[in-house]
């Protein structure tokens, strides 16, 4: 994977350190720049380098920026975890009670609305979500900041200091709100697939004939079982947006990792940009093989040894 | 006679597609709004009040931010453009980037699905493990790597929906295809001596294409959507004029800060009404594909 983003980005067209001279810079300077990069070097070259520096985690200078790729990824990510992982928890609690709810209703006028609506903010563009919102809640209500994660002339020294302030999650507020809206349809209508399927098991015909309550049965029996697809699509979620997140984050300004790429591909800062899509893809595999193993935790039924 | 037997099939096909319509009010919908805008699209030249990108003004002054009138429906842009026109042509553009990616995702998805299905062996293990680092890969951030390698624009936002989205296809075509593999009517055509490859196209193939049609509609939906996150962050082509590209200028010339909602809504719910349908059908031709999860 790591071989691929190097080939892919060394393969760019455009001399990266046209961005990072000024035109009055003679050849001689370019050519010393060049070398302090790396860059005279021959391709393959510049190849073992790059995988030697990157087992030892170490990912490069930013050309742009001067500052090692590792600090500034380093800066973003906590600002992508967090939101992803607020967003995230709001949406899959909205979408676990929502869908569980639907499960009962089924038919009538309460399903033929919330199912196209629950389908339809899966396929709004989550950038337009988000346009939607910071026009109406913050433009025109002045209720939300419009973008960024801090105030004008805040400075933050630590992380923790940071965190703890109210400034920082007024500004998470919105870009949180849209990609909860963009990402509960999924847990609904998976809580609502599977609570169907599994109200149908034999076990849950069981309970009912033991004689216990509708709230028993519902809650102790069928919630359990039906959770566990709704767990793992929450493990792969969580990878999935860390890099899903590049919209959103570019529509509100927030300083994650998905900005961070999104700026350094536009600006041809090739070390910057490998170091984030390589996160990105790191946290999404991560992610994928922590849902199998939590699968196979919650479910005892499968195990990861045996042949699928 | 043999005509005869076609006619009566094609009358029956489709008093068969009228009786699933009525059945799913949801893939009825969904097709009512794919009708919309290919209607739309094909008429766009007579249905657009305005050409899409002429400035237009009013006395000497450039029509900028207009509200909606019963001149400019939906109102003008920041550069006194008509918002309905744009719109309307945009349907041609989202067509068009949805039908091409989403035939050579199905097409791709199908092929390899059925090789590896159906060849099993080796070739059934390069594909699987090339499909599972494709599926590894981030879909938006590799897609904007491959844009900035390359020169941005249409192509590349197909090429790389084809490239990112089939192994889905693939996976769901081979798994079917593995049990359509030992069913009697192959082992039949095996016995009369057809080839691997008439077997593999000629018998096999057309009892997968209904559910690699129900992936491509998806696919559409998907690919609209690349599109129009590709053109918000830059990298689409600023030439065509598209739902994406609409956003993108809206967004970049204080549309937002102005509330300029004739300008920035309808795009975005252009799209979504365009995705969505793509939803319903599938949602729709599932039960009629698997009848057995019909009745959950």
């Amino acid at each position: 994977m790591s071989s691929l983003t190097f080939i892919l980005f060394r393969l760019a067209p455009g001399d990266p350190t046209i961005n990072f001279l000024s035109p009055s810079f003679n050849e001689e300077t370019r050519a010393a720049l060049m070398k302090s990069f790396g860059l005279d070097k021959p391709l393959w070259e510049q190849y073992f380098i790059y995988m030697g520096n990157l087992l030892q985690g170490n990912l490069g200078q930013s050309f742009l920026q001067g500052k090692p790729v590792a600090v500034l990824l380093a800066d973003a990510l906590p600002n992508t975890v967090l939101l992803t992982l607020v967003s995230l928890t709001a949406a899959y609690a909205f979408g676990i009670v929502a869908g569980a709810f639907l499960a009962f209703h089924r038919g009538g006028l309460v399903e033929a609305v919330s199912i196209p609506a629950a389908l339809a903010t899966r396929a709004a563009p989550e950038f337009w979500l988000g346009m939607l919102l910071l026009a109406g809640l913050a433009f025109q209500t002045g209720w939300f900041p419009t973008g960024g994660a801090l105030s004008p002339g805040r400075e933050m020294n630590s992380f923790a200091e940071r965190f703890m302030s109210g400034d920082f999650w007024w500004h998470l507020a919105l870009p949180a709100l849209t990609l909860m809206l963009y990402l509960q349809g999924l847990p609904l209508l998976l809580m609502r697939a599977t609570m169907l399927e599994v109200l149908n098991d034999e076990f849950i015909v069981m309970a009912k004939m033991k004689g216990l309550s509708r709230w028993s049965v519902v809650m102790r029996h069928a919630a359990r079982n039906a959770l566990l697809p709704v767990v793992t699509a929450f493990a792969l979620g969580l990878g999935a947006s860390i890099g899903g997140n590049v919209v959103v984050e570019t529509v509100f300004a927030w300083p994650g990792i998905g900005r961070v790429l999104v700026t350094a591909v536009q600006s041809a800062d090739y070390p910057l940009a490998q170091g984030a899509f390589i996160l990105i893809a790191a946290s999404l595999v991560t992610m994928n093989t922590l849902a199998d193993l939590a699968y196979a935790a919650l479910d005892p039924r499968v195990s990861v040894g045996a042949k699928r | 006679m043999l005509r005869w037997t076609r006619e009566c099939r094609s009358v029956r096909s489709v008093s068969a597609g009228l009786r699933f319509l009525r059945a799913e009010p949801f893939a009825a919908g969904g097709g009512a709004i794919y009708a919309t805008i290919v209607l739309v699209a094909i008429f766009a030249d007579r249905l657009a009040p305005y050409p899409p990108k002429a400035i237009l003004r009013v006395g000497a002054r450039v029509a900028r931010y207009l509200p909606m009138s019963s001149d400019h429906w939906l109102g003008t842009t920041s550069s006194g453009r008509d918002v309905l026109s744009q719109l309307i042509w945009g349907t041609r553009a989202a067509l068009a980037v949805g039908l091409t990616a989403a035939v050579a995702v199905v097409a791709i998805g199908t092929v390899l699905g059925l090789l590896s299905g159906y060849l099993g062996g080796w070739v059934d293990r390069v594909i699987t493990w090339f499909a599972d680092i494709v599926l590894g890969l981030p879909f938006l951030p590799s897609m904007l790597v491959l844009a900035s390698l390359t020169r941005p624009g249409t192509t590349v936002v197909i090429i790389s929906v084809a490239g990112l989205l089939w192994p889905n296809t693939a996976r769901v075509i081979r798994s079917q295809v593995l049990s359509l593999r030992e069913r009697a009517w192959v082992e039949a055509a095996r016995v009369t001596g057809c080839s691997t490859g008439r077997i593999m196209f000629v018998h096999v193939l057309p009892q997968v294409l209904p559910l690699a049609a129900l992936y491509g509609s998806v696919a559409i939906g998907w690919a609209i959507l690349a599109e129009a996150s590709a053109s918000f962050l830059g990298f689409g082509d600023p030439d065509m004029m598209s739902w994406g590209v609409m956003l993108q200028e809206a967004y970049a010339n204080q549309a937002l800060s102005r509330g300029a909602w004739n300008w920035f809504a309808p795009p975005g719910a252009a799209l979504m009404a365009m995705v969505l349908a793509g939803f319903l059908i599938s949602r729709g031709s599932e039960k009629l594909l698997f009848p057995k999860l019909a009745d959950q």
